[in-house]
């Protein structure tokens, strides 16, 4: 294990437990409490411990999907907080929770914490929803909607001669097939590139299959630190550097063909001190992938997506963190040594966060 | 049971904040009203369209106010044959990434190009504003832009 990262000395913390939900379409049944209450039972249970053994929660969820405000203090009845506990959230992806989480523990303020993340992301229309995370005078009054941005990012890397349609529909294909050997996934099958082609364009130069599925979900990852981090796992996953960056919100001003806040990110931990087996890349539309796949400098070696990505499934606010855990799972089986974690939060990959694992 | 019988509530949920556009955006905003565009020069020279008050790449502050525009160039689109209930246009039209004549960074707008093959990145565009007495100082002051030589309704 190697605790240091781009030149900090960081304390030693493992991904102890992961669990997620089922990855459905549509959850009629169960409210946000409901959903979570399982996958919060799983992620304790599968090492042994309880609430009890851990000394922070940090949750990550949105109103803007259940339409109510402070939603996340409802859903902390998953968990159970009495006596009463040290407990935070971010109206962000779990993953930038799981970062706060991962700073408390390296304050020594905690030993071992609780992140969750938990969205809906069938309550409404996700096209008006996620306009409102625009800059509000100059892109929102327009109404342009997660779709049809990414599709001018797809635009752009074509005109540079980065990639075609065809790539984004073999990245689909790929993550489709992979998503076979993922029972939690939500787009499962094996289907030709060409078959692919001949979708209708959603937006152009965007079909529908380069776009993620709208997927409600939850997940849950417990961080462990100290005695705990040994006594919890037989082969522990260390977190050897996590760092997150953004871009300006003028969407204007960036060059969209590139991402780099994620290079930023991967430097700042430590991504290049060594060789990795296998990312897991939070690309919910497909030509994402290629764009983080050059900010983190990773070649053709390297498996992408095993778990089969946004692509098979895409929760809101837990997609992120559900990559750290499919990355620390093949860590923890055996599987692979050393793997890189991505989450991505904004339009057209605005800031990213870089989680680099390794086993013990 | 009966429809009449089911209790019915409304629920507005709303974020009733109001805010300052400030000396910058108010700048471009005011300047839409009129029926042109300015952009602000950022730290290294070059023109910042729309404005901010800081440079969006250095964080720097920015400096004066210049024109910029009405023409410009497409750097990237996407076509939507469907348009959403809160696009800028009913009808087909191209979502651009345009550099106004000046600028040095990129505008998001409507292109009322009619289809898709009459657009291309690298094409030219000027911006077709609504009628003065329409206009409040809102990005939507542009109705939309259209092809240079050849506009679309």
């Amino acid at each position: 294990m190697s605790p240091a990262a781009a030149g900090r000395t960081v304390r030693p913390v493992s991904i102890a437990s992961f669990a997620q939900a089922q990855n459905v379409r549509r959850d009629d049944v169960h409210n946000e409490v409901e959903g979570l209450l399982p996958v919060i039972e799983e992620v304790f249970s599968t090492i042994g411990i309880t609430k009890d053994d851990v000394d922070f929660i940090c949750s990550g969820s949105t109103d803007y999907l259940i339409g109510g405000p402070f939603s996340f203090v409802m859903a902390l009845d998953a968990v159970g907080v009495w006596p009463p506990r040290a407990e935070s959230h971010v109206e962000m992806d779990g993953a930038w929770a799981l970062y706060e989480a991962w700073v408390l523990l390296q304050e020594g303020k905690a030993d071992a914490a609780l992140v969750y993340s938990f969205g809906r992301s069938s309550l409404g229309d996700l096209g008006e929803i996620l306009t409102l995370q625009l800059d509000p005078y100059y892109l929102a009054p327009l109404g342009p909607d997660i779709v049809s941005l990414s599709a001018l990012q797809a635009r752009a890397l074509i005109d540079a001669g980065k990639a075609s349609e065809a790539d984004f529909a073999a990245i689909a294909s790929r993550s489709r097939r992979d998503a076979l050997g993922n029972p939690k996934a939500q787009v499962r099958q094996d289907v030709a590139v060409e078959v692919l082609l001949a979708d209708d364009y959603v937006v152009s130069p965007l079909r529908r299959h380069a776009l993620p599925p709208i997927t409600d979900g939850a997940a849950a990852i417990v961080l462990a630190a100290g005695d705990k981090a040994t006594r919890w796992s037989e082969r522990p996953v260390w977190i050897t550097g996590i760092d997150h960056r953004s871009e300006t919100h003028s969407l204007g001003a960036r060059d969209l063909t590139t991402s780099p806040s994620t290079a930023s990110a991967a430097a700042m931990a430590g991504l290049g001190a060594g060789p990795v087996d296998l990312a897991e890349i939070h690309a919910p539309f497909a030509h994402q992938e290629i764009i983080l796949k050059e900010a983190l400098g990773l070649d053709d070696a390297v498996a992408v997506n095993p778990s089969g990505g946004a692509l098979a499934a895409n929760p809101l606010m837990s997609a992120g963190l559900i990559r750290i855990g499919e990355a620390a799972n093949r860590i923890a089986s055996g599987g692979a040594d050393r793997a890189v974690a991505h989450a991505t939060s904004g339009p057209c990959l605005q800031q990213n966060l870089v989680c680099v694992l390794e086993g013990a | 049971m009966a429809d009449s019988d089911v209790l019915h509530a409304k629920h507005v949920l709303e974020y009733p904040y109001s805010r300052s556009v400030g000396p910058v955006i108010g700048a471009f905003l005011t300047a839409l009203r009129d029926g042109r565009f300015v952009g602000v020069v950022g730290s290294g020279g070059s023109v910042i369209v729309p404005p901010t008050e800081y440079d969006p790449i250095t964080g720097d502050d920015t400096g004066e106010l210049v024109e910029v525009g009405p023409g410009g160039v497409v750097e990237s689109w996407a076509w939507v044959s469907h348009p959403r209930r809160k696009h800028p246009l009913a009808h087909p039209f191209a979502w651009a990434l345009i550099t106004l004549d000046g600028a040095g960074t990129a505008l998001l707008h409507a292109v009322d190009a009619g289809a898709p093959d009459a657009l291309s990145t690298g094409a030219r565009v000027t911006a077709r504003f609504r009628p003065a007495g329409e206009r409040v100082g809102s990005m939507s002051d542009v109705e939309a832009f259209v092809l240079e030589g050849g506009a679309a309704r």
